[in-house]
C-alpha cells in the first residue's frame, strides 16, 4: 500500500448531524467542541488558537483510531456512504475530456452502468463503471447502480471499441450486485455476465479494475476481470452481501454484522487472500470526507499501473492474466480424509496426463438407448 | 426429497411433488426418475446421472483427489469443515461435482454433473478446478465437453474465492471456444446464480430438461425487490426457451440422443 499524504483536518468535510455514522459520533463530538471554541474566540475576542489546535490535533488522532480498526460491518457502511466519491465524481475530478458513449445498441441505454471515453494523466482511456447517483432522482434514474442486461452488454461492446483502438479500459465497480427484477431475467442476466467474464479474460488491451465503493458479487464480476485488480481501503469485494448470508446462513438479518466478518471481504484480507492486488489509501476519516483527496489518489494508482501495464506485449498481458484467475482457490489434492493433508495451489498439484483411451473403446462400447 | 433413498425400503409407493400421483418408487427409477404420470423430471445426483448418460462402463472419473479446504476458516451457525466432513459422509462425494472421461453412443466426451446433494452443489474451488481441468483436458484431447449443470450458486463459505471460480472457468472456456472445441451445457433443476452466470450459460449449444428451474436471482429476492408477483413459469427452462437463452428443451430420456446428435453435427 502507497503511504497516504497527511491530510490537514481543516481539508475534511465537516461531519454533520444527519450524515454521520453510528460509530463517528466521537468524531462529531470533537467537532461540536472546536466549533464551540471558535465561536468562543470571535465573540470573546480571546486567542483560542491552541485549544482549537489541540482539539484538532485530538480529532485526528480519534479519527486515525477509529479507522484503523474498523469492523468489517462498519468497512461496509463506509463504502456505501452518500457522501462517498462515486465515479461521477471521480469522473469530474480527475479525467479530462470524457466523452460518454450510451447504449449496447440492442436493447437500450442502462443508466447504472456508465461508459466512455477519457484521459487520464495523458493516457487515452475506455471508463466503464456502476453509477449509483448522487442525489434522489439521479439515484432513480439510474437505479441506485444495479444494472440491468443491457448495461453488461454496453460494457462489453464499449471495451471491444477500446480493443480495437488499443486503449486501455478502467473499470470502477460501486455496485450491490446486478438488478434481481423480471426484466433482468427475461433478457439474460446469467448470460450477460458470463459473456463479459469470457471475452474479458482474452480482451487484448489492458484492463484495471478497482472497487471504489461496493463490490458486490456477480453483477460487480461483470466488469471486474482484468489485469490489475484494486480496492480502495474501506471499500468491500464479496460473494454474497452480509445481509443476504445472514438471511441464509443464520436465517436472520440480525447477524449481519458476523456474516461480514466471516466473510473476510474487506481490502486488507482480499489482499492477504491474494485475491485482489492492490490497496488505495483513502484519505484520513474515509473517502467521504475529502473526496478530492480519493481521486487524487485514484488517479495516481490508475496512472501508474497503465503506465506498466502498456509495457509487456499484449500476449504476454493476457497469459498472466489467464493465469491470475486460473490460479485462484485452493483445495486438498490427495487421496485423504478432509482436513489431513497438505493445501496445495493448482499449479504444482496437476496430476500426470494419461494416455488418452485406445481407439477401440469407440466400437467396443455398446449402446441400450 | 429429504429422504435419503437407503432408508426406504425398495418398492414403497411414494407422491409425485408435481402431479401428486401415488408412483412406485422402483417405476420412477426404471423411468430415469421421472414421474411415470406426469413425466416430471426429479433431481438425480452425480452418479446417477452419469450412469444414466454415459454407454455402460465406460466412466472413467478424473481428478477424484480434490476435496475442499477451509480458507477462511468460515464458521455459522456450524463450522464450513463440520459441515463439509457431514456431507461427505452423507453422500460418499468429496465436492459437489464428478468429472470425467466417457462415452456417448460410441462418442469419446469429458463429462462433468453436478450434485445437488452437496451443499446444493454450491460451487466453491473444488467446484471450479475441476469443471477447469475438465475444460483443459477437452482442450488437450480434442473432445466434446458435456456439462450437466445444477447448483444455488457460488459457495458462500469460501467468499470471494468461490466468486472467482466464475471467471476461472468462464476464462478456461475462452480458451476452449479458441480452440474450436466442442461445448454442451445441459441444465438440469435447478441452475441458477453464479453457475448460471459463468459456464452454465457459455455452451456452444444448451440444453435443459423441462421444467427446470433456471435464473439469476433467487425468486425470493426478486419478489422482495420489486414487491410483485411473479409471473407463472418464471425462471424455468421453458421460459429461458422462449427468451432465447436455452437452444433445445430435451426430456431425460431423450438426451443419449440429442447430445450424440450435437456431436456429430459439429464434427468431433
Amino acid at each position: 500500500m502507497r503511504r497516504e499524504r497527511a491530510v490537514r483536518p481543516t481539508e475534511l468535510r465537516p461531519l454533520t448531524e444527519n450524515g454521520h455514522l453510528e460509530f463517528e459520533k466521537p468524531l462529531l463530538r470533537i467537532q461540536h467542541d472546536i466549533a464551540a471554541l471558535e465561536v468562543e474566540q470571535r465573540q470573546g475576542g480571546r486567542d483560542m488558537s491552541d485549544e482549537i489546535k489541540q482539539q484538532h490535533a485530538r480529532m485526528v488522532a480519534k479519527t486515525k483510531r477509529l479507522y484503523s480498526h474498523l469492523t468489517a460491518w462498519e468497512t461496509v457502511l463506509v463504502a456505501r456512504h452518500p457522501g462517498r466519491p462515486q465515479i461521477r465524481d471521480h469522473i469530474d475530478n480527475f479525467v479530462q475530456d470524457f466523452c460518454e458513449l450510451h447504449g449496447d445498441r440492442a436493447f437500450g441505454d442502462d443508466r447504472a452502468l456508465i461508459t466512455g471515453f477519457g484521459r487520464v494523466g495523458g493516457h487515452k482511456v475506455m471508463i466503464v463503471g456502476h453509477n449509483k447517483g448522487r442525489d434522489t432522482r439521479e439515484r432513480i434514474e439510474c437505479n441506485f447502480g444495479c444494472a440491468h442486461p443491457e448495461g453488461y452488454r454496453k460494457a462489453l461492446l464499449k471495451m471491444k471499441l477500446a480493443e480495437k483502438y488499443k486503449v486501455p479500459v478502467v473499470c470502477m465497480i460501486d455496485t450491490q450486485g446486478a438488478f434481481p427484477g423480471i426484466g433482468s431475467e427475461e433478457r439474460g442476466i446469467s448470460q450477460a455476465i458470463a459473456v463479459n467474464m469470457f471475452e474479458m479474460s482474452r480482451l487484448r488491451t489492458p484492463i484495471v479494475c478497482v472497487v471504489i465503493g461496493e463490490g458486490g458479487s456477480g453483477g460487480a464480476l461483470g466488469i471486474g476481470v482484468g489485469d490489475r485488480i484494486a480496492l480502495f481501503e474501506n471499500s468491500f469485494y464479496s460473494v454474497i452481501s452480509a445481509e443476504g448470508c445472514a438471511a441464509i446462513l443464520w436465517k436472520t438479518h440480525e447477524q449481519r454484522q458476523r456474516a461480514a466478518e466471516a466473510l473476510r471481504f474487506t481490502a486488507k484480507d482480499l489482499r492477504k487472500l491474494d485475491i485482489i492486488d492492490d490497496v488505495i489509501p483513502e484519505p484520513l476519516g474515509g473517502a467521504h470526507r475529502a473526496p478530492g483527496l480519493a481521486s487524487q489518489a485514484l488517479e495516481q494508482y490508475l496512472v501508474d499501473t497503465l503506465r506498466d501495464l502498456k509495457r509487456p506485449r499484449v500476449d504476454t498481458l493476457l497469459k498472466r492474466r489467464y493465469e491470475r484467475f486460473r490460479n485462484m482457490g485452493s483445495f486438498y489434492d490427495a487421496p485423504s480424509e478432509f482436513g489431513k493433508s497438505k493445501a496445495r495451489k493448482p499449479a504444482s498439484s496437476r496430476a500426470p496426463l494419461r494416455r488418452p483411451l485406445p481407439a477401440s473403446r469407440h466400437v467396443a462400447s455398446p449402446d441400450p438407448a | 426429497m429429504m429422504v435419503q433413498k437407503r432408508d426406504i425400503p425398495a418398492g414403497i409407493w411414494d407422491s409425485c411433488q408435481e402431479c401428486g400421483h401415488m408412483v412406485y418408487q422402483k417405476e420412477v427409477e426404471e423411468n430415469l426418475h421421472c414421474c411415470p404420470e406426469c413425466g416430471h423430471h426429479r433431481r438425480i445426483n452425480a452418479r446417477a446421472r452419469i450412469e444414466q448418460l454415459v454407454d455402460p462402463d465406460s466412466f472413467e472419473e478424473l481428478y477424484a483427489d480434490l476435496s475442499p479446504t477451509d480458507p477462511l476458516k468460515f464458521k455459522d451457525r456450524i463450522p464450513y469443515r463440520e459441515r463439509i466432513k457431514a456431507v461427505q459422509r452423507k453422500t460418499g462425494e468429496r465436492d459437489a461435482v464428478v468429472v470425467g472421461r466417457a462415452f456417448i453412443r460410441g462418442r469419446a466426451v469429458i463429462l462433468g454433473a453436478m450434485n445437488s446433494d452437496f451443499i446444493m452443489a454450491s460451487m466453491g474451488a473444488v467446484v471450479g478446478e475441476k469443471i477447469t481441468r475438465a475444460i483443459e483436458r477437452a482442450i488437450e484431447e480434442d473432445h466434446p465437453l458435456v456439462l450437466v449443470t445444477a447448483s444455488g450458486g457460488a459457495r458462500m463459505q469460501e467468499g470471494m474465492i468461490s466468486l472467482m471460480q466464475m471467471a476461472k472457468t468462464s476464462a478456461a472456456l475462452a480458451k476452449l471456444d479458441e480452440a474450436g472445441g466442442l461445448y454442451i451445457v445441459v441444465a438440469t433443476d435447478p441452475t441458477t446464480a453464479g453457475v448460471a452466470a459463468s459456464f452454465a450459460s457459455l455452451g456452444d449449444v444448451i440444453v435443459a430438461e423441462p421444467g427446470a428451474m433456471m435464473g439469476f436471482a433467487g425468486p425470493r429476492v426478486i419478489a422482495n425487490t420489486i414487491k410483485q408477483d411473479l409471473p407463472d413459469g418464471f425462471q424455468t427452462a421453458e421460459f429461458m426457451l422462449k427468451h432465447g437463452f436455452v437452444d433445445r428443451i430435451v426430456k431425460r430420456h431423450d438426451l443419449r440422443r440429442e447430445i450424440a446428435r450435437i456431436i456429430d453435427y459439429s464434427g468431433k
